[in-house]
Parts: structure tokens; sequence; C-alpha cells
């Protein structure tokens, strides 16, 4: 018998010194007190798992996965991909409808856009917010992300020739929220784009990139979905030699780590050419010294919220630099803190109050200040920013598509 | 991505080097691979309490002379008499300045209270800590120690039976509200600072001034463990006011709520000074070109280099991997730089636990202004601070946070200087 093949994890629990750091830095044990936190939920539980499965606990559900455990450990260990690891191979619970609902983004984009006036009235009236709330444990408080009447696939086809006419070119990875909900974003992304002399192409096969699908324990259609961008991208990248860019930091996390951490699927060969449309401009204006044409506009104030995974990733700082381009633009940096919704999570009526109850410091420090916008790079904290506080918020590409001639 | 000084590490050392320098109109960038040790610090800086054969000291600045003689790569060696001693001082008004209170001053070595009850020497304690003058005996007769019923990092015992070896005698209370109530689900998370959290909040401090009040009628004064304070600074003040007694805190088993404060205090300050913060990175590997350092890339920013005129490398010592020992070798990760350390390995460390370690002064080669070096060369323009140094023994001679702070000021003060 082979003693070792149950003890060793494919994650470094065993590097935990039971430090704590990383609990108090996570978001949820600090307000929902169910959660054990991630030293008890990650590295301390994963010693107990591997000697027996019952030892898993269902109260991992509440962990929101962003990473903020893993950013603040002093030992690198990969506390958050350890709990998230635990509930795909031990959770018994199955996905309710619901889940498969707010999980299936491209099913529910597909069928809502092409009525979006009825669909996005008929989500805001109170009926039926309230059956939403009794029948599918969706909090009837939660506002929902009004869909946009047609897609930007079907928008871009309008386009798609006179981008191949750019002398450079590059793939955009629009995920979900520009296609149902947001095409604004991929216009504006284009335009900036298009001021680089770059055209934008969008990938042979896109799939909503399975963040959703993941959290809410639907892992083999996340895999399928997984296994289908990953060839699009391996196109671009390696036959048309075409980076990928994406306005969206989860997308972009999701697609870079979470492939190969939780869905086992290799992308070594191009996850350093998936990157932040912010990070691509950086670069851009590094090498070639592109002059961009800014309008004399009026002044501007605004905020930047870094969001988890931008966290994670450690990449705030190119949008951040990107936003300082701008002129006559007033920026705020807020501190780096959950917004608490963490996609789906919010959504669900049982997460309702430990989502807001996160957020509230950030929504505090929001409301403190005289911006005309929060600005960030994720479309779900643009919802939760924008239901709990007054202010709008935008992503960086779109103030800057806005300050350009 | 261009600074004008990058810094590998966001501790206490790279922490004030980064705000002297920020402050000072440097473009700045920390690099941290994760919190530092800060989080578990007593909240006390030591500055010196022995001298490496043991003779213990009083007064620091009396000292230095006969350390420097005693050990001449020390880094207060490489600082020198002098200059040792101006940045005791500059080092308090830099606190000051950045409105860090604390007590305690270069003088005289005052003693803090450990979570054990007994005193040890040190330089300066975060305000509200209670403190010893003479470390004979403690400013108060007859203390209430409050702890929270359950947590299991402050030991209310052992602390009264020390203090009355010092003829102060304690009486011992709990505290339990219903906000505790949900922590205790867990028992492995009743620690300091989701307690903290707890005494953050207005309706629960107001709470605890309704117990402290009833229970506190014969005590001359208030002991509670540090589990207040992590994102608000004026609850003891407020406690002092409502309860009309003097109010001291005792350092806890980590996590340390001060020491958590004054990291994100630092850290914000750095930032407010126009700092870049980089967290939970890691840096990978350097390019040089002759004798100088000219980018670093890090696993965060992949191919996307950081340029700079001057690095400084705060990376601290073996837990924080700083410095990394295998079976053959004590060596730097990033640069391979120059390490002191003994051959033989079986010389690196005393069997009795307690003796001096040998392994605790091995460290990164400098020259006397702190610039690091490869196969004997210098490096022009890398600068090592705080605990990765060379020369000295943090925990024996009492003088981890003095070296990274003093090491610190001295390396920005160069930089500045170019």
């Amino acid at each position: 018998m082979n003693l070792q093949q149950h003890n060793i994890s494919d994650n470094n629990f065993e590097q935990c010194i039971k430090c704590t750091i990383c609990t108090v830095y996570c978001p949820v044990a600090a307000v929902n007190p169910n959660y054990p936190g991630p030293k008890q939920a990650g590295p301390d539980g994963e010693r107990l798992r591997l000697k027996k499965f019952n030892f898993y606990d269902e109260s991992l559900k509440y962990c929101i996965n962003c990473k903020r455990c893993e950013v603040a450990c002093p030992s690198n260990v990969k506390i958050g991909d350890i709990i998230q690891a635990a509930r795909i191979k031990y959770s018994k619970k199955q996905p309710k409808f619901r889940d498969y609902i707010l999980a299936n983004t491209d099913l529910v984009g597909t069928l809502s856009t092409p009525l979006a006036p009825i669909v996005n009235t008929t989500l805001g009236l109170k009926p039926v917010k309230a059956i939403l709330d009794g029948v599918m444990k969706i909090d009837h408080r939660r506002t929902f992300p009004k869909y946009a009447f047609g897609t930007f696939e079907s928008w871009y086809k309008k386009v798609a020739k006179k981008q191949a006419t750019y002398p450079g070119q590059v793939s955009y990875f629009h995920g979900c929220y520009v296609n149902y909900n947001n095409p604004q974003l991929g216009k504006d992304l284009i335009k900036v784009m298009n001021a680089f002399n770059i055209g934008v192409q969008l990938l042979e096969k896109e799939k909503c990139c399975g963040v959703a699908l993941i959290s809410n324990g639907l892992i083999k259609q996340a895999k399928k979905q997984a296994r289908t961008n990953i060839n699009s991208i391996r196109k671009s990248v390696l036959e048309k030699k075409l980076p990928v860019i994406a306005t969206s930091s989860t997308c972009t996390f999701t697609i870079r780590d979470e492939y190969p951490h939780l869905l086992d699927i290799d992308n070594a060969d191009i996850r350093e050419n998936v990157e932040l449309a912010t990070r691509y401009i950086y670069r851009l204006l590094g090498q070639k010294k592109t002059k961009l044409n800014f309008k004399t506009g009026k002044k501007i104030k605004v905020a930047y919220h870094t969001p988890c995974h931008m966290e994670k990733l450690g990449w705030a700082y190119y949008s951040i630099e990107l936003l300082k381009l701008i002129p006559n633009i007033e920026l705020t940096i807020l501190d780096s803190q959950c917004c608490g919704i963490a996609g789906t999570y919010g959504f669900k009526k049982e997460n309702y109050k430990t989502s807001q109850d996160i957020g509230e410091p950030l929504f505090k420090q929001i409301e403190a200040l005289d911006i005309d916008y929060v600005v960030t790079d994720c479309e779900t904290c643009k919802w939760q920013i924008e239901m709990s506080t007054s202010k709008q918020c935008e992503h960086p590409i779109s103030i800057l598509a806005n300050a350009l001639e | 991505m261009k600074f004008d000084t990058i810094i590998i590490g966001g501790g206490l050392s790279g922490l004030i080097s980064g705000i002297y320098l920020s402050q000072r109109g440097l473009q700045c960038v920390i690099i941290s691979s994760g919190q530092s040790a800060l989080h578990f610090s007593s909240g006390s800086f030591d500055l010196l309490n022995n001298l490496p054969d043991g003779t213990n000291v009083q007064k620091p600045l009396d000292a230095i002379s006969e350390l420097i003689k005693q050990a001449p790569t020390h880094p207060y060696a490489k600082l020198g008499e002098n200059k040792f001693k101006a940045l005791t001082q500059q080092a308090e008004d830099f606190f000051k300045n950045i409105k860090i209170s604390i007590q305690g001053n270069h003088e005289e070595n005052h003693y803090r209270v450990t979570p054990m009850g007994t005193l040890k020497p040190t330089w300066l304690t975060l305000k509200n800590l209670l403190i010893s003058e003479n470390g004979k005996c403690l400013p108060i007769q007859h203390p209430g120690i409050f702890n929270v019923t359950g947590f299991l990092d402050f030991y209310s015992q052992f602390i009264t039976d020390e203090f009355l070896k010092m003829g102060t005698k304690c009486s011992i209370h709990s505290i339990n509200l219903p906000a505790l109530e949900n922590l205790r689900k867990n028992p492995t998370e009743m620690r300091s600072v989701n307690i903290a959290r707890i005494f953050d909040k207005q309706e629960n401090i107001k709470e605890l001034v309704q117990i402290l009040k009833a229970e506190s009628k014969d005590c001359d004064s208030i002991i509670l463990p540090a589990i207040t304070g992590l994102n608000r600074e004026d609850v003891v003040d407020y406690l002092r006011k409502e309860i009309n007694k003097p109010i001291y805190l005792l350092p806890t088993l980590p996590p340390s709520v001060p020491g958590i404060h004054t990291q994100q205090k630092l850290r914000s300050v750095f930032q407010q000074n126009g700092g870049v913060y980089m967290l939970g990175d890691t840096v990978l590997r350097a390019e040089m070109k002759g004798n100088r350092i000219s980018q670093i890339y890090s696993f965060n920013h992949g191919n996307i280099p950081f340029v700079g005129q001057n690095f400084i490398l705060a990376t601290g010592s073996y837990f924080s991997q700083g410095l990394i020992a295998n079976t053959e070798r004590v060596y730097e990760p990033i640069f391979d730089l120059d390490v002191t350390f003994t051959p033989n390995r079986t010389q690196w460390y005393n069997s009795d636990v307690f003796e001096s370690q040998p392994y605790q002064s091995f460290g990164v080669k400098t020259d006397n202004t702190f610039r690091c070096m490869r196969e004997g060369k210098i490096f022009e323009n890398l600068y090592a601070t705080g605990a990765i140094l060379e020369g000295f023994n943090p925990l024996k001679e009492g003088c981890g946070a003095g070296v990274s702070i003093l090491s610190a000021m001295y390396i920005a003060e160069q930089i500045l200087s170019k």
C-alpha cells in the first residue's frame, strides 16, 4: 500500500504555519460568523479532509473566492485554491435550479437580449421580484443588471470588415457582460484600440469563462466551456499570432489562473498572452510612444475601486496609470476592499446580508467623496456599487474612450 | 514600470524607507509577498537590550562603542556611533511626524510587558500599552485584568502571578457580550483580530463600558488584552473618559492588533505620499548592467519589468524567505548575493534552544553604506535593510526593530544624497 497517496495534496497546505493572517483579511469572516474563516476552511481543514472525506464542511460554500487570503498570506499558501478545490471534490450538494440559472450567463443572456426591454421592465417589477425571492431564493432587494437590446457579437458583425483593415490586430475576449448587458464597453474598447491603429477581432468561438459555473458547482460544464475558450485562444495566439485582451478582471483571472488550478486545464502555452486591455495599452504606450489625442473637456472626478481579482492579479496599477493620462482628471484611489457581490453570490437570498455587510465600508468611503464616477474593471463590482451607493460606476476603458477625440 | 526607487519587501524596514523617500518626492514602489512580521509584533520596538557578550544594556547610546568593538559587522557598527545617535532621534521624530504615538526614547530603555506578564527592556512602545520605567515594579497597584471569556491567547492568571512578584495585586474579571457569542461558534477563530472587529463597533464598546464600570469598583486601573484598535484609534481614550480610570493594554499572542494597525497606518502614509504598494507579488529575478541592477521581474507582472534608479532589499530573513537555508548553504534567492554563514552546518545552531543561535546572525554581506555584493563585487544601487542583514542577533541582542528602522532611514539618506 502506498501510504502517501492519501496524504499528499496538490496544494501547498503544509506551508501554513497557522498565523491567522488570512482570516484578518477575509471579508466574509469579518461579517458572517457561520463561515469558519480561510485558515480553518483551507489548510487546517485540508489536513483533515485528506484523512477522511467526511471532514468536509458545507460552510465552505460561504467562501466568495476573492483570494484576498492568498494575497495576504506570508507563506504563499494557495488558501483560496484549497477551499475551491475542496468544494469541487467533496461537496455533495447538488446545484439548485436557481444556481443553474444564475450560472448559465450565456443561456440566460441569449434568451434575454432579443426581448431586453420587456425583460428589464419585468425584472424590475415588485411582484416578479417577490416571486424570484420566494420561489428561486434570489433576493428581492437585489437590482438586476439590465440586458442590452441585441448582443455585442451581433453588433460587431457590422464592423468586422473595417476592423480587419487596421495595420495592427488584437483578439478580444468580451465576456458575457459586454455581450449581453453592456455592448457599449466593447464599442469603447474598439474605439480605444483603433486610436492606436489596432483593429479588434473576436475569438472564433467564445463561451462564458465559467467563473459562475465553478462557484455554483457546475464543474463539468465549466470544463467544457473552458476547453472551447482555450482552443479559440490557442488559435488566436499560436496560429494567428494575436494576443488576447479582455475588459473583465474576473474573466481574465479565471482563464489565466483558475483554469489550471481548479479545472485542471493546462494553459501554460497561452497564459502570458491573455491579459487585461489596460495592461496591454500600458505596454503599447511604453513601446511605441504612441500619443493619444484627448479632448479638452471639463474636469472629471473619479475614484478607482480595486476588484478582488484585480488585487490578486496585481494589475490595478495599469488601470490607474491609464486613468492618470486623462487631462483634467482628479483621481482618488479607494482602499482595496471587497464590494461583497462576488459574482452570483450576492444574488442569493441566503447571502444578501453578508454581501451588503462586506461592502458597507466601501460604500461609506464612496459616499463620503465628491466624485462623478466610481471606476472599476469588474462588472459585478459595478452592479454592487451602483445598487448600494448613489454613484455611477464605469470601466476605465469607457472613461478613456470618452476622453479621446 | 519606472520608479525612482524599488523596494522589495513591505514590512517595517521597507515601509520606513519607502515613506522617508516618498515624503521627499521620490516615486517609490513596494513589492511585498504577503503581509509582514509586524502582524506578530509585541507592540514595542527594541533598540539594544544586550551586547553580543550578554551584558545588559540600560542606555543604548552609552553601549554603542562597546557594541562596535564586539561586533564589527553589526549594522550599528556600520552606521558608527554618531550616526547611530542621530538616527535614533530622527526615528522618534519620524513616528511623531506620521502620527504614530509612542512611549519611550533612546536615552534609556523602558520595560514592556510580555503576554506572560514578565518585563522586557525596549526602546519604543505603541501608546496605550502598559510600560514600566524601571523593570522592578509597575506604575499600578490594584489593577483589574479583564479578559474575554474563551480567549485563549491571553493568560490572566500567569500575568497575575508575575505582577504579584512585583508587588502589584490584580483581580481577574471576564468580559462577555452577546456579540461575542457568534465568535464562539468557531473556537479556533477566537483570536485577537476577530475579537477586535467586535470592539471596533460603537454599540459593543458601550456594553464594554458597562461591564468595566460595574466590575472595576475596587480597581485602581484596568488592564485589557490588546483586542481593540484594529481600525480605529480612539477606543481606549473613549473608555478612559467614560470610566475615569487609567486603562492599559497588554499584548496578546499573535496575531497582534497593535502591530497590524501599525502596518496599515504605515502603508497608508506611504500611499498618501504617492507610493505604490503591491501586495501578494513575488520578485523572481533581476537584470544587471555592469555593477548596477537595471530592472527586476515579478510573478504578477511577467514580462513587464520594474525599472529603477535604486533598489532596496527589505525581504526579511528565513520566515519571509529573504534568506533560504538548505543543507549546504544559506542564500539570498533574488540576486544570489554574498551571504555570511559558517560553512559547517553543525555550527549553525546551538542544541540549547535558549542559547544564542548562530544562524540568527547570518545574513547578506554589505559595505558600510549597506550596499550589497556578489562574489565580492559591490552593486552600486542595491541596498539591504532590516532582518536580512548580517552581523546581528535580533533575539539575543534585542535589536531587531532598531536595525530595521535605522538601516532603512540611513539607506534612504544615502539614496537622497546621490
